[in-house]
């Protein structure tokens, strides 16, 4: 009987090389915008060329160095109260990271768990988690993060609980279903005809599949993370009020919008570069964590 | 001969009370240590239900009505749970009808015939791999480590359908169901699947129920086959017995169906009417009986 051969030369570039080129032009992107905001939040006491809190109320309002009546000490020139616009923005993105990384890892964690469970094991257990999810998402998020921030009182602890008992729904949901389309594939069938119990199955069969479409959520959600403290520390209810927060800066600057609008621009731009970066990022590694390239 | 496999009167629905549907209405079998027996019938006469409902795999709303399946003397409804996965992949294998969604897309192949030997065989990761590379080259695989290393997708059809053939025979059952394993493929690799089945069934001294609907497959490799329809056996015994001198009305009319390259094509002749007619009187009796067994 023939023996059977790979039709392919034995020579090929590496997988990860071969995943970082599927990822392409999104990866790269991605990867550069979150690398450096995570830098600036690690560095910002070296970056920074002023104490945030730092007020000088001779130099207030100060515009950027490169326009007229600008001062090269302040590249952004300062607020209101002659802060250091620019030593502001990089210390708020300690903040942003911070709540970004955990708030929506511990809400993955606690999302994924239980759409796994709901997932597999049918029934009323599956009942039970998927009622929760509908009553949950029936309450305004934003609405919700607020009122629990009110409640537990504002830091860094409750903006990151606000959000994780607001978004573990995100994950659960979309975790359900795919653990149900992935039981209901051959592949799991089979895998239950040689004896592996149903955790087995969930651990070693299931879960691999779900990782790209995990790493995309994970990645968007801590996009969703820094708009939704942006949005608490807005209105004044994130972490104490002496921290810099993006969201606080542009409360500030938009009382003199009119006057100095880089104040508020300026945080606007940072946010809107940083969610960019996380969901390009999430994207990209999509493409690359998935070897079957279904795009 | 002792029998490995001794299916009793059984009795499968699908569907809820009521709207039930009567998929195997008293189907009996014995599979004998070693020997390869042929379960034929039309699409919908329930070969693949019973072979699901040995590995236990049946659908979740199929309900064993009434009847017995003995494994080895032991009976594998009344088995718990654990014990009977402890059967499933060791003792009693399966090679599956779709080499394309049986493999697990995101592992290796690799990964996946060592999980099934770490899991059975308590094999080091290693000695796994060692083993693993060892059954792709009793399949004909050349270049085993490095089809180990791929991922099902990157690997043909046919040498999925080798791989999956390996992991059957990969812990030496006693009992391998091949749920019509040539039907997704060619015919010029049917006929080297076939080869292949035989020759390990051999070597592993395993016996096989080989399911299929076309009736060239059981005279090329099953030495004794049962015909079923409507969920009943009609007629079993030696192949070369049934397949020259059918007994039954509908194996004749089966015989008379199947295309061959020596009789012109206008010899084909549909089943008589008044045969089915009889039979469809015969499944409504049974159903009636059934009905009377279940309540």
């Amino acid at each position: 009987m023939a023996d059977l051969a790979l039709d392919r030369p034995a020579g090929r570039p590496s997988r990860f090389i071969a995943g970082l080129r599927r990822g392409g032009l999104r990866l790269w992107l991605g990867s550069t915008l979150v690398g450096v905001l995570m830098l600036v939040a690690l560095l910002a006491p070296l970056l920074a060329p002023h104490d945030p809190l730092e007020q000088d109320l001779m130099s207030a309002q100060l515009s950027p160095a490169w326009t007229s009546g600008g001062d090269l000490a302040y590249p952004l020139g300062t607020d209101s109260l002659g802060r250091c616009v620019l030593s502001r923005l990089i210390y708020s993105a300690r903040t942003a990271v911070a709540v970004a990384l955990i708030a929506a890892s511990l809400a993955a964690a606690i999302g994924i768990a239980l759409g796994l469970i709901a997932g597999s094991f049918g029934g009323w257990v599956d009942q039970g988690i998927s009622r929760l999810i509908d009553v949950w998402m029936a309450f305004p998020p934003v609405l919700l993060s607020i009122v629990l921030a009110a409640v537990i009182g504002a830091g860094l602890t409750s903006v990151i609980a606000a959000i994780v008992v607001v978004d573990w729904t995100r994950f659960a949901r979309v975790v359900r279903v795919e653990t149900m389309v992935q039981l209901k594939r051959d592949y799991a069938a089979a895998a239950r005809v040689i004896g592996l119990s149903r955790g087995a199955i969930l651990r070693l069969e299931v879960l691999p599949n779900l990782i790209p479409l995990m790493v995309t959520l994970l990645s968007v959600e801590m996009g969703i993370a820094i708009l939704v403290e942006v949005i608490l520390s807005f209105v004044g209810i994130s972490v104490a009020g002496d921290t810099p927060t993006w969201g606080g800066m542009i409360a500030e600057g938009r009382q003199i919008v009119y006057q100095v609008p880089w104040i508020m621009a300026l945080p606007i731009g940072c946010i809107i570069l940083s969610v960019i970066g996380f969901n390009l990022l999430g994207d990209g590694l999509r493409t690359m964590l998935d070897p079957v390239q279904r795009r | 001969m002792t029998a490995v496999l001794t299916v009793h009167d059984l009795h499968v629905a699908i569907g809820h009370r009521g709207s039930a549907t009567n998929v195997l209405r008293g189907a009996s079998l014995e599979v004998g240590a070693g020997e390869v027996r042929g379960l034929v019938g039309e699409s919908g006469a329930g070969k693949s239900m019973l072979g699901r409902a040995v590995l236990g795999l049946l659908p979740a709303n199929a309900v064993i009505a009434a009847g017995t399946i003995q494994f080895e003397g032991r009976d594998l409804l009344a088995m718990p749970e654990p014990e009977r996965r402890r059967l499933l992949g060791r003792r009693i294998a399966l090679i599956p009808q779709d080499p394309m969604t049986s493999l697990n897309p995101v592992k290796r192949v690799g990964a996946q015939i060592a999980a099934l030997l770490r899991h059975h065989l308590s094999l080091a990761r290693r000695e796994a791999w060692q083993r693993a590379a060892e059954l792709l080259a009793e399949v004909a695989i050349r270049e085993p480590q490095r089809v180990l290393q791929l991922y099902p997708h990157e690997i043909s059809g046919g040498m999925r359908q080798r791989v999956l053939i390996a992991m059957a025979f990969a812990c030496d059952p006693s009992l391998v169901i091949a749920d019509e394993p040539t039907t997704a493929l060619d015919v010029t690799v049917q006929r080297q699947v076939l080869q292949l089945v035989e020759r390990l069934r051999q070597r592993h001294g395993a016996a096989v129920l080989f399911i299929t609907h076309d009736l060239g497959v059981v005279a090329k490799i099953c030495r004794t086959m049962t015909v079923l329809h409507a969920g009943r056996v009609l007629e079993e015994g030696e192949t070369v017995d049934v397949l020259t001198k059918p007994r039954h009305p509908y194996t004749r009319a089966l015989l008379a169906a199947t295309p061959r390259a020596d009789r012109p094509a206008e010899a084909l002749r549909p089943v008589p009417p008044a045969l089915i007619e009889n039979l469809w009187a015969e499944v409504h009796r049974l159903d009636r009986e059934s009905a009377v067994v279940a309540s």
